[in-house]
């Protein structure tokens, strides 16, 4: 897999939770008005702002709490990849079922400004801050879970087994 | 080679290893697996399609409980798929509406796990099930259809903290509390398993143990285990003759810290609101602040139990909730709410201005049944305060035990529990 590279966001916060990430009360909103609450109560108006390829840059188990399908918001509104400290254990599962790039990578959030181009190699653990040519290394993907990814998904990969 | 923990010793069994390390990927089958309702919300990121094969039918159970009764056209057209495939499949176990209650209660109650056994859902309170030694976890949803279908799931190995737990809870200190001053003290347990032992553990009733097993998923924690002692033998012999093995930890099994907590020195805690770890206070400093209230919730897989809703019914027994005030109670489930229809419970609490809700999820996840408006003020014994989690994320959820919930309930404010207990104590001492 080549790196997946793009601009950044930076949420800095630790231990923000899929209630934030995925708000319960945005369940039955139409789409547009559910991506809009999107991390809207730790940073309001970013959903909005969001384009297609950019990458999510994020602090200390980031997706902590539920197990709602919260990946699937963050593919919603264009996020290529997301690159954190740490990942909530479940959300980390989400991220590969739902087919986000995902690498924890400590010490990410010192290395990034926003706005940044930085990419990440889930394959080999690799980060690069391409603005400032800072590299760090983070945990490489093993092969079972970068196939999910590549495949589209555990859903994808259902289907094409029969399973579905 | 190091010895094994409890958690671990469930992983290299289900995983065909005689040995698993912290850090390993493991692919493992597993004895139970969960799909509530929400599984099956008709949506692209849920079910998307029907299942056509799967390859253990009889380990899966199928139940109903964030959405019940349903609430929209969405969660009853959930709860349609649900049956179909349950009848169709021919799962292992439906728990439907009014013939079940919330998953972890249900599990507990009619151990459809037994101690040593591998449990999965898609709810990420399932780590419940280690009161029973049950090693369990919350997966994603994508995860438990695979599991479903193929039989299969992968786990990466986690280290291990351990709580040494010395002393007994004193009066009017439960499971809750507990929790708390962990949340307090030692804080986010992220990306370990956390075991409990000692004394502490083994003097603690089986309620206060399952609330502290539940709670633990909010340090962050993955498997959450504990020891299969007499009490928990009994309990499974109360339900099932069937066998099990048991796990214990080796004693030379390594942890990545081992901590010791006297359970007689924690006295009622409240966490503030928006967070849990590190943001707890006294209950009666808090009290202080006398924090005006708009809802009061006992409940969740949690704080759903009987024993909440005793201590609930005997505290507003004979008097009212505040005036201003929504107390809810939502029993965690269909045999707890029978239960306490028998004993009173529901009477006492319903006399007193109360509204006892079915066995639900309810207002624990903000979906239905007290669900709260901007700006209002909730105290609850449910499972988390994070902002927006139980509806507007302008409202603000203050957390304790049940007893700490009911007491405010009646006094307009988040109130320290201690004096309408000892006058419970006195009462009861008076015959």
């Amino acid at each position: 897999m080549t790196a997946v590279a793009g601009r950044s966001w930076v949420i800095a916060d630790s231990y923000v939770n899929t209630d934030a990430i995925m708000p319960h009360a945005g369940y039955d909103l139409p789409p547009k008005e559910q991506e809009a609450m999107v991390l809207a109560t730790v940073r309001p108006g970013w959903a909005t702002r969001v384009g297609p390829g950019d990458l999510l840059v994020a602090g200390r188990a980031f997706g902590t709490g539920s197990s709602r399908p919260a990946p699937t918001m963050l593919r919603r509104l264009g996020i290529a990849a997301l690159v954190a400290e740490s990942v909530g254990e479940i959300f980390f599962r989400n991220c590969v079922s739902y087919a986000l790039p995902v690498l924890e990578c400590p010490g990410v959030l010192a290395a990034v400004t926003e706005g940044d181009v930085v990419a990440v190699d889930i394959e080999t653990g690799g980060f690069e801050n391409r603005s400032t040519g800072v590299r760090l290394s983070g945990e490489p993907m093993p092969a079972m879970l970068r196939e999910t990814i590549a495949a589209g998904g555990t859903h994808a990969l259902l289907r094409a087994e029969g399973y579905m | 080679m190091a010895g094994l923990t409890m958690a671990h010793k469930v992983l290299a069994a289900r995983s065909g290893r005689d040995h698993v390390r912290p850090g390993q990927l493991v692919v493992t089958d597993v004895d139970l697996i969960v799909m509530a309702d929400t599984v099956f919300n008709p949506t692209a990121d849920r079910m998307p399609t029907d299942l056509l094969r799967v390859s253990h039918p009889e380990r899966v159970v199928v139940l109903m409980d964030h959405a019940v009764p349903a609430p929209s056209i969405k969660a009853a057209t959930a709860h349609r798929r649900a049956r179909e495939h349950a009848e169709r499949l021919g799962f292992r176990r439906l728990a439907d509406v009014g013939k079940g209650g919330i998953e972890h209660q249900l599990i507990f109650e009619e151990c459809l796990a037994l101690p040593g056994q591998l449990v999965a859902s898609n709810d990420s309170h399932t780590s419940a099930a280690g009161v029973l030694n049950c090693a369990a976890r919350g997966l994603g949803m994508a995860d438990i259809i695979q599991l479903v279908c193929t039989g299969k799931t992968w786990y990466k190995v986690s280290p291990t903290v351990r709580f040494h737990l010395t002393g007994a809870l004193p009066f009017g200190v439960y499971g809750k509390d507990v929790f708390l001053h962990l949340a307090e003290v030692f804080g986010s347990q992220e990306g370990h398993d956390v075991e409990f032992a000692g004394p502490g553990i083994e003097a603690m009733p089986l309620d206060d143990r399952a609330t502290l097993a539940t709670m633990c998923t909010e340090l962050n924690a993955n498997f959450v285990m504990m020891p299969a002692d007499r009490l928990v033998r009994e309990h499974v012999a109360s339900v099932t003759g069937a066998p099990y093995e048991p796990v214990v930890s080796d004693p030379d099994a390594e942890y990545a810290a081992e901590h010791t907590v006297d359970l007689s020195a924690i006295r009622p805690r409240i966490a503030l609101p928006d967070a849990m770890n590190g943001n707890v206070r006294s209950a009666d400093e808090v009290a202080g602040q006398r924090v005006r209230i708009d809802q009061a919730f006992i409940g969740s897989c949690a704080n759903g139990k009987l024993s909440d809703l005793r201590i609930a019914a005997e505290i507003v027994r004979g008097r009212r909730v505040a005036d201003g005030v929504r107390l809810i109670v939502t029993p965690g489930s269909q045999s707890i709410y029978l239960d306490a229809v028998r004993l009173g419970y529901i009477e006492a609490l319903a006399s007193a201005g109360a509204l006892v809700t079915n066995s639900t999820c309810g207002a624990c996840a903000g979906g239905h049944l007290g669900v709260l408006a901007p700006g209002e003020v909730c105290i609850t014994s449910s499972t988390r305060n994070f902002k927006g989690r139980m509806g507007s994320a302008d409202a603000r959820i203050y957390m304790g035990s049940s007893a700490t919930v009911a007491a405010s309930a009646l006094e307009g404010c988040i109130t320290d529990p201690m004096p309408y207990l000892r006058e419970l104590q006195n009462r009861e001492a008076a015959g």
